[in-house]
């Protein structure tokens, strides 16, 4: 690259840095942006809820039922807010919404449970939101297991052993304690970079264009790659802010565990950036208007935030959403933030997401330059 | 200096000139583009010399603007050839563009910037040395040293336009390209606008100037006039308004009932042999082919309106010239 080449790259760095600063709007909604979901999916959102309201309706007053009824009250899973005696009680609570859960120790429980004859724990669980009763039903039978295994003892203690409730252990690696943030917050990451760097430049040109100034910009000596060189630089200054705001954020508000190497997410964050610039050049190449351009970057931000393993997870999905995420860069960046965050990946272990990245990133450059004309029809 | 392009064509051949020897820094011939299948500049040439400034007429949507484009490198011809500044037009645009000034119909600096952000910016695009001193000269040169840290965007249409003449002519270019840049500007600016025009002609910057008005057309050294994409005439004025073939009549007095000659602009153009009748103020413009078929066709007036033989003016001519046009693209597309 000419020294001539630079200083006209330069010069669209100087200008596009003072437009930038002169739209506060943007600049501050760049700042706030990434505080701003970082206080709702760090604190407002969690798919782990704890205090869920509960019933408990007790047939049965033995020493067994006490202890099951106390133990499910000490799990911070639930709030147990009613204890019915008449049957059919707790259901009708369910039904108006007040209860979440009702659990119906019947009655000859504990007579049962000592004969040997396995009675019945009835647990009904208001499962309109699958996410919110998940873990807490989970919890319910550790709470269970526990009480009795403090009960069934000496003679009773075989007993015990065939009540264990195998099927509904919690058990979850790299996050033990299931604290939502410590998954969300690498993932936030992500989206709020694919949000500004894409919806940014998709905007910026189409914005040349639409009011004009594109027509002088092609008229000077400045090459279509040096306009995008130009434009990506203080964007990507913009990324690394947000980056900044998000990695403290993750570090002194959620203590969210930093396994891997600091470099190692710099490089792949800043691979990331520039992909999704590349992307944003390439949208505004199709777009007529910044009102397209702007629709453009949201069907891609939509998915991105379903799809990618942000929102939900990903092995959930059927197989046709996992490819389509699979074709999306954010999915391949919040494996890598993840993973290195999380589970301490190193260079190895985050290469070949990167690789897929890296090959996204020829694709859109090389067909935003193409697309990119030096004319103007 | 102009960047990392080498100033003379790869070819070096020796330039083109007119036919009075003169260098030709414009010359293109059989220019077309087509957008959509429409074909919006039809075969244009177009050979203007160094230090000539040109006037560019048509009516709207002609291809003015297109035109303009191709040569300043914006748009590539769909099919003809030529040179800008001795340099391919195909092939050699970027450098084109390192010497042309070219100012957009629509004001295309930004708004977002000051006066004197706009102006550094193109300096430094340009890689111009002396960069403050020259964004201060040409601040000083267009009054608005006080004004330089007002927004672009915040000023009036006169003063935008002045600006952007600013800009483009920054990097001294060796030719000017400016597209209806006096369009709703007031004509004690458009005055001065000329003024510096005819400055930087004589400074020997080509310019090749559209406007849709008359009096600016009197002020190019040669006129250009284009309509539907077809060039129909070149020249001097004196050269277009003769060649166009066009004689005029000028009645001037009061018809007995005491009104003026423009009263009969309808009824005598409706006589034969006579192309167009307009009226001006009370007076009568009456042009046609035939000086004779002219007379004959006043004749029922000649007892109270005075009718003297009188040049065409030059919108006679380019209102003539544009109804054959439109006559001739009837004929074709059948
Ligand atoms: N990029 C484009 N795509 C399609 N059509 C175009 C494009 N640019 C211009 N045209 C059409 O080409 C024709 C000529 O346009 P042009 O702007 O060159 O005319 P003009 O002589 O400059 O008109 P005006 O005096 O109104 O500025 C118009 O009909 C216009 O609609
Ligand atoms: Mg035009």
């Amino acid at each position: 690259m000419s020294a001539t080449a630079l200083q006209r790259i330069g010069a669209m760095v100087f200008k596009e840095v003072r437009q930038m600063l002169r739209d506060r709007g943007t600049v501050g909604m760049m700042l706030v942006m990434p505080l701003m979901q970082l206080m709702i999916f760090g604190y407002a959102i969690n798919n782990d809820p704890r205090g869920l309201p509960m019933a408990i309706e007790r047939g049965d007053n033995s020493v067994f039922a006490r202890s099951i009824d106390a133990a499910l009250r000490n799990t911070t899973y639930f709030k147990v807010t009613e204890l019915v005696e008449s049957p059919g009680a707790g259901e009708a609570m369910l039904q108006r919404g007040e209860v979440q859960f009702v659990v119906t120790i019947p009655p000859d429980f504990g007579r049962d449970l000592v004969r040997g004859t396995r009675p019945q724990l009835l647990v009904t669980a208001d499962a309109t939101d699958p996410a919110a009763t998940g873990n807490a039903l989970g919890a319910i039978g550790d709470a269970v297991a526990t009480a009795l295994g403090h009960d069934l003892i000496g003679p009773l203690a075989a007993r015990g052993q065939s009540q264990g409730p195998v099927d509904l252990v919690i058990h979850r690696s790299y996050n033990p304690e299931g604290i939502t943030s410590h998954n969300v917050v690498p993932g936030l990451l992500a989206i709020v970079l694919s949000m500004t760097m894409v919806m940014l430049t998709a905007l910026s040109v189409t914005r040349e264009v639409e009011q004009g100034t594109m027509e002088n910009l092609l008229a000077t000596p400045l090459r279509p790659f040096e306009v995008m060189v130009g434009k990506i630089v203080p964007y990507l200054g913009i990324g690394v802010v947000q980056l900044s705001v998000i990695l403290l954020a993750a570090r002194f508000l959620f203590q969210v565990p930093f396994a891997g190497p600091l470099p190692l997410l710099l490089g792949a964050t800043l691979l990331f950036m520039v992909t999704s610039l590349g992307l944003g050049f390439t949208l505004s190449t199709l777009a007529q208007s910044q009102l397209q351009a702007m629709q453009m970057s949201f069907f891609y931000i939509l998915p991105s935030v379903l799809l990618s393993g942000f929102a939900f997870p990903f092995r959930g999905m059927p197989g046709w959403a996992q490819t389509l995420a699979e074709v999306l860069p954010t999915t391949h960046f919040i494996r890598l933030v993840r993973g290195i965050m999380l589970k301490g990946w190193g260079l190895v272990d985050a290469l070949p997401e990167m690789g897929v990245l890296a090959g996204m990133l020829a694709l859109l450059g090389f067909v935003a330059v193409r697309r990119y004309q030096d004319t103007v029809a | 200096m102009v960047g990392d392009l080498p100033l003379h064509p790869p070819s070096g051949g020796p330039p083109p000139r007119d036919k009075l020897g003169e260098e030709l820094v414009i010359d293109v011939r059989g220019l077309t583009k087509r957008f959509g299948g429409r074909t919006v500049v039809d075969a244009v040439d177009l050979g203007v010399a160094r230090g000539r400034i040109c006037g560019f007429l048509g009516p709207n949507g002609s291809g003015k603007t297109t035109t303009l484009r191709m040569i300043c490198g914006l748009l590539i011809p769909d099919a003809g050839e030529g040179t800008v500044l001795g340099q391919d037009l195909r092939t050699r645009r970027s450098a084109i563009k390192a010497r042309v000034g070219y100012m957009t119909q629509k004001f295309g600096l930004f708004s977002d910037l000051t006066i004197a952000e706009n102006l550094e910016f193109f300096a430094r695009v340009h890689g111009l040395d002396r960069r403050g001193e020259r964004v201060a000269e040409a601040l000083e040169k267009l009054g608005l040293t006080s004004r330089s840290d007002q927004l672009a965007g915040k000023l009036s249409g006169g003063w935008k336009q002045r600006l952007a003449l600013a800009a483009c002519v920054l990097h001294d270019p060796e030719i000017l390209l400016l597209d209806e840049p006096t369009a709703g500007v007031d004509p004690q600016a458009r005055r001065e606008f000329w003024e510096q025009i005819h400055d930087l002609a004589a400074g020997g910057m080509t310019v090749l100037v559209s406007t849709h008005y008359m009096d600016e057309a009197e002020r190019c050294h040669e006129i250009a006039y284009i309509a539907y994409g077809r060039m129909l005439a070149r020249g001097s004025i004196a050269e277009v308004v003769a060649g166009s073939g066009l004689k005029a009549l000028l009645g001037e007095g009061h018809l007995p009932d005491g009104t003026g000659a423009d009263r009969l602009a309808k009824a005598i153009e409706a006589r034969p042999g006579v192309a167009m009748a307009a009226p001006f103020g009370t007076a009568l413009h009456v042009c046609g082919p035939d000086m004779a078929a002219l007379h004959e066709a006043v004749a029922p007036w000649a007892e109270t309106i005075s009718f003297r033989e009188a040049s065409p003016s030059l919108e006679d001519v380019f209102i003539h010239l544009m109804r054959g046009a439109e006559d001739n693209s009837v004929v074709v597309s059948q």
